[in-house]
This record gives C-alpha cells, structure tokens and sequence, in this order.
C-alpha cells in the first residue's frame, strides 16, 4: 500500500511537470525555439505571485488572475521584439539569447529577493486531503494542481485542433513562407504562442510556489524536468507530454521512496535511460 | 486602368540577382501567361509580386496602389493570391483545414469551402484526409482552391501543371472559366508553351531575368518564340 | 583585377603580416608571463592562475560550440569531475598531484565517450539541455558518495598539499607554470587541429552537414573527436582549478554559472569561432568583474546583458568586429587566396 501511496504522488507530481514541460512544448512545436529560461520565468511568476500575495493580501489562488495577464503581456513582447530577432537557420542566437536571459534573470530576482526560501501559503488548502483508504490520501492541493495540468493540456489540444487561431499555429509551424501567403502574420503568431506558453508558466509557477519551497536559483532544474518531459513523451505531442510528465513525476516519487537523496536523481536517470533506448520519445507524433 | 503594374522590377537572393527591369501590365480580367525556361526569373518575379521578396513600393502597382514594400500577410488582404510553385500544402492539416487557411485574411467575395467543393468535387470527399496523402493533381486543386478562398482579384499561378499528367493538367484548367466568370484576373507561370497560348489573352516571355517577347497567342509565330525562350 | 588571371598567379597562403608580427608579440607576452612569479605579488599571481584557466575552459567551449556546432550548456560536468578525479587519483591512489591533474583529464574524456553516445541522440538545443541533464547527473551522484564528503565536500589533506611543494611560495610557483602551460597548449591544440585536415572538415560540419556528410566527412567521428578532446582539456583545467582551491564540493565542482555561463558569455562577446575571441573575451570578463567586484552577482547580470546584446547586434563579437574592420589575423587558420605579385 505504501508503493500505492508513492505512485499516486509521483503522478500528482507529474501533473506539475507537465505543466512545466506544455510552454517548452508550444514553443519549440510552433517557432522552434527552446527557451532555456523556460524555468527562470516559472520562478519569475512564483515571484510575481508572492508580490501580488504579500502587496495586495490576496490568495496565492486569486493572484493568478493578475499573473498570468501579466506574463501573457510578458511573453507576447517578449517574443515579439527580442526572440523574433533571433529565429533563423543558425540555432547560436535563440540558444545563447534565452541562456543569458536565464543567467540574468537568476541575478535579478537573487538582487531583488535575497537567496532566501519563500513559499506561498494557501491557508487550510495545504493541508486539506482526501482520504481514499487507511494508507491512501490525497492531498487537496497536489490534485488541484493536476487537474489543472490536465485541463490545461486539453485545453491547449482543443485550441491547436479545434480554433482557426490553432490552424494558423500548425500551418505556420509547417512552413512560414506559405502562412505568410494565407495572410498570417508570422511575427504576431510567434508573439501569440511565447505569449500562451507564458500564461501557462505563470499557472506552473504560482502551483510551484504553493507546492514547494522556491528560491531565485530553482529555476533551472525545473527547465530540466519539463523538457525531460518532452523528450519523454515525444516531440510534437501534447498528451505524450503530459504522459512524460507523470513518468517523471513517478519515477522521482519511487526514487525518493526509496532514498530522499535519490529522488531528483532517479528522474534523471530514466530520462537518460529513455533517451539511449527510445530516443524519438514513448508517444511520437507519425508526422514529423 | 491597369489592375497590375510591373515597373523596373528586380530581385534576387543575397548576392544573386535574378531580376533586371521587368515592365508588364495586365488589365482586368484578363488572363497573361509567362514563359521561359529554368532560371529565366519567372518564380522570383511571382514571389515578389506575392510580397515574399521585398521591392521598391512602386515596382508593383496593383489597381494604382504601390503595394512593392508590402509583406506577403498584407499583400494577400490587398487581393492578390499565389499559388506557390510546388504546391507547398500544409502537411499537418487536412484539406479541409488547407482550404480555411486559405481564408485566413477573411476577404470577402464570391468563394467559400461550397463553391471549390463545387469546382473540384474530389476535394470534398477526401476532405478530412492530411492534405500530402493526395494525388499530385488534386494536391494541385488544393492548392488553387486554397489561394481561390482569399477572394483574390488577382491569382498568380506558379508552374501549376508541373509533374502532372497530361490528362490531368486538363482537368485543373478546366476549372479556369469558372475563376476568370467572377472577373478574376489570372498570371500564370507555365513552361508547356501549348498550354499557355490555349489559356491565355497574351504571354510574355522571360529570358535571363528580362523580357524577352510579349504578344497574344495568335500573333506570335513559332521561330518568335523560340528566338525569346531559347536566346536564339 | 576585372580582367581574368591564371591560377599560377595566385597562391594559397595563411601567414599575414599582422600574424607575424603576432608571433613576435605572442613570444614576447610569453617571456614576460614566465618571469612574473620571480618579481610579482601573491594576488596578481592567482589572478593570472584564473585567467589562465578560464582562457583555456574559453577556448575548449569555443571549439565545441565556434567550430563543431556542438553547442553544451554542461561544460562545468567535466569541469567537476576532473576536479573530483584530481581528489581521488591523490588521496586513494597516491599520484603525485600534478601528475594527477593531468591524469584526471585522461580519465574525464573516457567519461566522456559514454556520455556522447547519449546525448549525441539529441540535436541543436536540446542537446545543450541534454549535456546539462548529465552535469546535473555527475552532481547528484558525486553529493551521494560519502568518501568524498557527500553534498558537503573535503578539503585535500595537507600531506597531499605539502606534495606539491614545500613551501607556500613554491606550491603557487608550480600551479602557475601547470596553469600557463595548459593555457598555452590548448590555444596550440586549437590551433594545431584548425590548421590540420581536421580543421577543414570541422569548418565544413558547421557550415553544412548535408553538404560535409556528402563530401565524404564523417560527422560523427569528427563531432565525437572533438567532444572528447574538449572534454579531456576541460578535466585537466578542472583538475588544476581544484588542485589551487584546495577544497572540493558537488555545488562548487559542477557549477553551471561559473564553469559553464561565464565561459560562454566570454567566446561570445569576444567573438565565436575564432582562436583571439576567447582570449580578448576572458581580458573583458576579469576587467568587468574587477570594475564590478563591489556589487554581488551584478557583475554576472551586467554580462549577461552585453553578451544578449553582443548576439543580437553584433554576432561575431568583439574581435569579429575588428578583425573585419582592420583585417586582422593574428592565428593564421584561414586559407587566403592571394595574387602572387601581392606576395613579398
């Protein structure tokens, strides 16, 4: 029963993940861009939220309703006025501008906000559960996150299929030049993508907050974990995304199951494994 | 009034100059063909009209407005459309969603999905089917219908019998009078010099980046052509 | 020079006069560099240890990155298990401590071959996560092994120091001339592989793989070649970085920002894919952190932003710029085509 306690946690956790690992998804599925500041921004927007928490005196829950806008704008400026500049056949400059946006945005918030730990508390949520059986609870909190990370999983999957704004992503993600003939405006379309991807990460990083203790050098671990979800569920898939997510998720809770020192570790290891045997990932997408 | 205005137009790539002072007109619905062999210009000149190669503004005159230094997105809602050399179809999207791509820059006028599932009826069948798993010539027809649900005044065709079987080619031209009833007017890019005297009021002829013959199908001879397509 | 010449009128030719000129000046730095321990203090000494390391962890990013494409964000994995090695091969196993430096390079780039194999699997960006992923790997690993101090670390044991030399004074004498001799040698060793028929097919993979692969260049060999070999430098740099501290910690060894961030903003603002960038990028790094040494990490945020800038707006950084600019060529890599009568 304890192992069953471990796996439900882990894919708790894995929700999370996913949601850390949909932004990366996003941008690299439309612009071909990989963000290695993906995580820092997460930190920014548990960051933003302690803010709007400690400023306003609102709930971590509600800060949302001003975090994500505010990185929504973020992004789509973002992308529109500095990443634009750098998409091209030469992967240098993406690379190099997103690594040192990651670098910088480490020294501000460490200038800004000290090294010190930080958490944001949602009062009696932390530490509400669900009891399912004697040895199986659920904590509150940990499944709302989840299930946000599904929803946002659907929802993105329902905007890129189902939405004329979703088709404009996918054929410009095809070929641009042709988009650009359909009267896409290529340059806005980026900004839109890195500006949803940012609305998620805003979500992951106020759920982060919530969850766990955060300081201005997290950020990058948690880049690790979402783009090892990527990897895992295979380019170019939303649900293999969410599914990466949860193995990773499980595979930290079993290594932490069975040393707290082998938790972080454990997750490393069955990406690489994953990665040496499965390179295309579990769930490719047939078209590349 | 010309609909098109072609002044002085170059263009090229990076240090590679494919263009040197092109002139043409077309006037309303009218339907001008283009020939020439491999390399004479003809895509590129069809790339810049498209706004795909920037020009000077006034190289391209389209209904007396200088659209040169327009990008594709903006040239499209003036009411130009191309068919791109290839076809180049969105691989991820059905035919269905290929066609609504096409009206992405919601213009308004006579074409929606009805009316190209009307003129080419196989593309309604197959119309949830990824755009790539189709036949050349109907590949072809999405093509034509993708630019078509832009409502364009003016369509550019780019070598659009290209790798196609004769019997084939056919057919896609047989969908032209219904395009030009509406008053489009038609540019097409053709190396099957038979094909474009049969669909077009006059053609011109590009050799090495320049004009080399323009006329009206009846009035060019064979030796005039050749001298024009071949440098002769 | 319109008119059509023939090909015996040209030649092809490396050496120019700036580069002589270099030759001289580069022996002449060289002499001047050996006779600082007899006449400098102790804080100048160490500050030209660090220029010298970073210099060379400079000019081995420089090779995977400038002139393979391999572009890796976990440099500091190599970085820190040469350090660990250097631990290991002289509390376990006795080798002199300087012997054991270079060693541990040898034994980091059989570390590395396994770890090409696996992230060779990724391309472009994502093979720069992945090399992170195995850095943070290397890290984790070495906090769970407590004969090595664990997540804390150890400090060498002063019998082990007293190996190195005597005295205080002889010990710094010794790091130095290792420290100048690895800086010096992988300058050569990138110069040596550039002017070799390596040099072309690596030039050849970065600019077109498609177009090298047809030719007949085998992509993975070379990319593999030049991993390693980078990797092994990297060990030794990280080795005599160690050996100098005195004291080693998975969070110290494997530290992305100073092994890995500072390297790259380096190459980039001195100029990617050039032998002299890294070298005029590690003289505007410790003036930046010496002009800047009073405020924290804004030394770090204030590089981080000329090196963003440095990509958008001027890619080939600061001696791209003015080799352009003033034609200079001080590592002679480049094969010119020149008029015979331009030739003295």
């Amino acid at each position: 029963m304890d192992w069953v306690n471990t796996i439900v946690q882990g894919v708790l956790l894995g929700g999370l993940y996913a949601m850390f690992a949909t932004g990366l998804s996003l941008m690299f599925g439309i612009m071909r861009l990989v963000n290695i500041a993906h995580g820092d921004f997460i930190v920014l927007a548990s960051y933003l939220a302690l803010v709007v928490v400690t400023s306003l005196g609102l709930s971590p829950l509600i800060s949302l309703v001003i975090v994500v806008p505010l990185m929504f704008v973020i992004g789509y400026v973002l992308q529109r006025y500095l990443l634009n500049k750098t998409l091209g056949d030469d992967i240098l400059p993406p690379l190099l501008v997103t690594f040192g946006m990651s670098i910088i945005l480490q020294n501000v918030l460490l200038e800004v906000f000290s090294a010190d730990s930080q958490k944001l508390s949602a009062g009696a949520l932390d530490i509400a559960s669900i009891t399912v059986s004697d040895q199986l609870s659920v904590g509150v909190m940990p499944l709302i996150v989840f299930i946000s990370g599904v929803a946002i999983v659907g929802g993105l999957q329902f905007l890129f299929y189902k939405t004329e704004l979703g088709r404009a992503f996918r054929a410009t993600s095809d070929d641009q030049d042709t988009a650009r003939l359909m009267g896409v405006n290529n340059s806005h379309i980026f900004a839109l993508a890195m500006a949803i991807a940012m609305a998620v990460v805003a979500i992951a990083g106020v759920f982060l907050a919530m969850r766990t203790n955060f300081d201005p050098t997290v950020g990058p671990a948690r880049l690790l974990y979402g783009f090892e979800a990527v990897i895992i569920g295979g380019l170019g898939s939303l649900w293999g995304t969410l599914a990466g997510g949860i193995i990773l998720g499980v595979a930290q809770a079993v290594g932490a199951q069975i040393d707290p020192g082998w938790q972080i570790m454990t997750g490393h290891i069955v990406f690489l494994v994953i990665l040496i045997f499965r390179p295309r990932g579990l769930f490719p997408r047939s078209v590349d | 009034m010309s609909r098109l205005k072609i002044q002085n137009l170059t263009a090229g790539y990076g240090d590679f100059q494919a263009l040197f002072g092109i002139d043409l007109e077309l006037n309303a619905k009218e339907t001008v063909a283009i020939i020439g062999s491999n390399g004479a210009g003809k895509s590129t000149f069809m790339r810049s009209i498209a706004g795909l190669l920037k020009n000077a503004p006034d190289a391209v005159q389209f209904k007396g407005e200088n659209i040169g230094d327009l990008p594709a997105n903006k040239v499209v809602e003036k009411g130009i459309a191309l068919v791109p050399e290839g076809r180049r179809l969105f691989p991820s999207l059905s035919v269905e969603e290929n066609l609504l791509m096409g009206a992405y820059s919601k213009r308004k006028g006579p074409w929606n999905l009805n009316r190209i599932y009307e003129l080419f009826p196989i593309l309604k069948e197959k119309r949830n089917n990824p755009g790539t798993a189709l036949s050349g010539g109907q590949q072809q027809m999405v093509a034509i219908g993708r630019a078509l649900m832009s409502n364009p005044e003016l369509l550019l065709c780019d070598e659009i019998s290209l790798g196609l079987a004769p019997t084939t080619v056919k057919d896609i031209y047989k969908a032209f009078p219904a395009i030009q009833e509406d008053g489009t007017t038609v540019l097409v890019v053709e190396q099957d010099i038979n094909q474009a005297m049969a669909v077009s009021d006059r053609i011109y002829c590009f050799q090495e980046g320049r004009v080399s013959l323009e006329g009206k199908p009846g009035e060019v001879s064979k030796d005039d052509i050749k001298a024009a397509y071949f440098g002769m | 020079m319109n008119t059509q010449m023939k090909t015996e009128q040209f030649s092809v030719v490396r050496n120019t006069t700036t580069s002589r000129g270099a030759a001289v000046v580069t022996a002449m730095i060289l002499i001047a560099l050996i006779s600082v321990p007899f006449w400098a203090g102790r804080a100048d000494l160490r500050m030209i240890i660090e220029f010298a390391y970073y210099l060379s962890l400079a000019q081995m990013w420089n090779l995977l990155a400038g002139y393979a494409g391999l572009v890796s964000i976990g440099q500091q994995a190599f970085v820190g298990l040469g350090g660990y090695m250097l631990f290991v091969l002289a509390i376990y196993f006795n080798v002199p401590p300087i012997m054991a430096v270079f060693l541990s390079g040898l034994i980091v780039a059989l570390f590395a071959i396994p770890t090409a194999l696996t992230v060779f699997r990724l391309r472009g960006a994502y093979f720069a996560i992945g090399t992170w992923v195995v850095a943070e790997v290397y890290r984790l690993g070495f906090a769970q092994v407590t004969t090595l101090g664990g997540g804390s670390g150890q400090s060498l044991p002063a019998s082990i120091v007293r190996e190195i030399g005597s005295g205080r004074s002889e010990r710094e004498m010794i790091i130095y001339f290792t420290a100048l001799f690895i800086a010096v040698a992988s300058i050569g060793l990138v110069y040596w592989l550039l002017r070799s028929k390596h040099g072309l097919s690596l030039t050849a993979i970065r600019d077109s793989e498609a177009a090298s692969d047809s030719l007949g260049v085998d992509i993975f060999k070379t990319k593999l070649a030049v991993y390693v070999i980078s990797a092994g430098i990297t060990g030794v740099v990280g080795a005599l970085i160690f050996l100098q501290k005195l004291r080693i910690s998975p969070d110290a060894a494997f530290n992305l920002q100073d092994w890995t961030a500072a390297v790259i903003f380096i190459v980039v603002i001195g100029g990617i894919g050039t032998i002299e960038g890294p070298i005029i990028g590690t003289l505007i790094y410790f003036i930046l952190r010496g002009v800047l040494a009073d405020y924290g990490s804004v030394y770090m945020i204030v590089l981080g932003v000329v090196a963003v800038v440095m990509m958008l707006k001027a890619p080939q950084g600061v001696w791209g710029f003015l080799s352009k600019k003033y034609d200079l060529h001080l590592f002679p890599v480049h094969r010119r085509l020149k008029a015979k009568d331009e030739l003295e």
